[in-house]
């Protein structure tokens, strides 16, 4: 499994990384229990563009540089192109990513719905991202393992 | 030139002394150590002498109890398959395995649950260790074979396969271990720990790639996994790799040797790395830390950080190490050894194991200690959950 040079390059320099403290949305998905979460912090402009945009993610290199350059790729976006990011165009933009990473560019690419319908239903409007799994903001990393179905969470 | 090499446990350079005895078997000393005229037989006295060697270094009492192998894997699936399939050819036999053992010992088992035979998997407790009580437990009357590893890869922890064994021999089933992770680090005799069966890998201890061996003691009925023209003893057919014979050898007389000065180097120096990246960072600590261990390998659980990421800021600063995190391994679950031994999955993501080896020194370690924690720091800060999980910073 090898990385491309990309990948490497904002792993080791991510953009955009913190919280935006008066975030217009907040998206965060992902479980520490399998390994990898994200939270992406949004600035939404009148005209429905983001204005900015900062992620926080704990895992692998892939999550990480797949977190830093959806935040470069959504800068700038209408709300709309935002969540019409594909896991594909982030995997893409990075030069592609190893088969058994794929999963991070969709975390990413939730991340920013989450956030995106988020800023939606703050502003008493519809959604327009569609279904998209948050993560639990209140996990507990103590609590019961039986609780969640392993597969089916990562 | 090994300075930030921290992964001994995963392989190890070939010692200059090896590769040296190695050579001449190349181009020089090159024959079939089964033709009959002299090239073969110069070959074939390689060959021997390095089975002779081997054999005495582990106790066994003849050489013909060492089967020469491609590899450590090859000999716990000859091991677990040879040895199954002939105890109860019929299927119907009963295999006791840990259930911390390498994949080499594992898929092996999980083949024979699927062709007829029963497999019960036996976990750590928490201490690391498997106890012999425990394998009493799981034993039945049609048990034919009890495989428990004797060095855990990933924690270090060495298991009592004497006590085992004992288990094993009253119950009426054989006893094999895979001494790979072991062998050379730890005192290991055959008779001592009461083994029928044991595998071995030349690359953990500074031999080639691409050789391995079994012994098997004499008596022990067997079904060769290799078939062909019947080399070493009808065992293991394809010609035998002299070259490979004489560096697993002189590797295994080297470290050997060299055991008891290099075991309280190494676990001085483990201890260092463990007690300085615990000191230095709030939220780390060994994944086992009592009992025998290997003296070379630091296991750390890195609380609130992705195994991987750690892994790649290592590597960018000249450090190889090895993480039981499930990013690296391609795969959505962790360690298998971790959560064997109670980790929790969101812990065991953060799993970092150091190993050290010949060529560790103290400037090493302590250049470890200096840039790991900034790298630690970072990552954590770069989180979104550290902080609501562990509370502080």
């Amino acid at each position: 499994m090898l990385y491309s040079d990309k990948v490497m390059e904002h792993f080791n320099n991510p953009r955009n990384v913190g919280v935006l403290e008066d975030a217009d949305g907040v998206g965060e998905v992902g479980n520490p229990v399998c390994g990898d979460m994200m939270k992406i912090t949004i600035k939404v402009d009148e005209t429905d563009h983001i204005d900015d945009i900062r992620f926080q993610t704990l895992g692998c290199g892939a999550a990480i540089a797949t977190s830093s350059i959806v935040t470069e790729m959504a800068r700038g976006m209408t709300l709309q192109e935002a969540v019409d990011i594909t896991k594909q165009q982030v995997a893409d933009e990075l030069g592609g990513l190893p088969p058994a990473k794929m999963h991070c560019s969709v975390l990413a690419t939730d991340g920013l719905k989450v956030a995106v319908d988020d800023f939606l239903k703050k502003s008493g409007r519809e959604t327009i991202a569609g279904e998209v799994k948050s993560a639990d903001p209140n996990f507990d990393p103590h609590a019961d393992e039986d609780d969640h179905d392993h597969d089916e969470v990562c | 030139m090994y300075d930030g090499y921290f992964d001994y446990a995963a392989t190890t350079p070939v010692d200059e002394r090896v590769l040296e005895v190695m050579m001449p078997f190349f181009s020089e000393r090159f024959g079939n150590a089964n033709s009959l005229y002299a090239t073969g037989r110069d070959a074939y006295r390689g060959l021997e002498d390095a089975r002779e060697r081997v054999a005495s270094l582990i106790g066994a009492t003849t050489p013909n109890e060492i089967v020469f192998t491609g590899c450590g894997t090859e000999s716990d699936n000859a091991a677990l398959l040879g040895i199954m399939s002939r105890y109860a050819p019929d299927g119907g036999g009963h295999l006791i395995v840990s259930s911390y053992e390498h994949h080499a010992v594992i898929k092996p088992a999980e083949w024979l649950a699927k062709h007829g035979h029963d497999v019960t998997y036996v976990p750590p407790r928490t201490d690391g260790f498997i106890h012999a009580e425990d394998v009493r437990a799981a034993m039945r009357p049609n048990t034919r074979l009890v495989s428990v590893m004797h060095a855990n890869n990933e924690i270090g922890t060495v298991n009592d396969i004497a006590a085992i064994a004992a288990v094993a021999h009253e119950g009426g089933a054989l006893m094999h271990t895979d001494a790979c992770q072991s062998l050379g680090k730890v005192p290991f005799d055959v008779d001592a720990l009461s083994v029928d069966a044991a595998s071995f890998s030349a690359h953990k201890i500074y031999g080639p790639k691409g050789f391995g061996a079994l012994y098997l003691r004499r008596g022990t009925r067997f079904e060769s996994q290799l078939k062909g023209g019947g080399q070493e003893s009808k065992k293991r057919s394809g010609t035998q790799n002299v070259a490979g014979a004489q560096g697993f050898a002189k590797a295994l007389e080297l470290i050997v040797s060299e055991m008891p000065a290099e075991t309280q180097r190494l676990a001085i120096l483990r201890d260092r790395l463990i007690l300085g990246v615990t000191a230095r960072l709030e939220n780390t600590e060994p994944s086992v830390s009592g009992g025998e261990r290997l003296p070379g390998i630091a296991p750390l659980l890195i609380k609130g950080v992705e195994g991987e990421s750690m892994l790649l800021q290592l590597d960018n600063q000249g450090f190889s190490v090895s993480t039981g995190s499930a990013c690296s391994s391609g795969s959505l679950e962790p360690s298998h050894v971790l959560l064997a031994i109670g980790c929790p999955p969101e812990i065991a993501h953060g799993s970092l194991r150091l190993s050290l080896g010949r060529f560790t020194t103290e400037a090493d370690v302590d250049r470890f200690l200096e840039i790991f924690p900034p790298i630690v720091e970072r990552l954590r800060a770069m989180s979104p959950v550290y902080t609501r999980m562990f509370g502080t910073t």
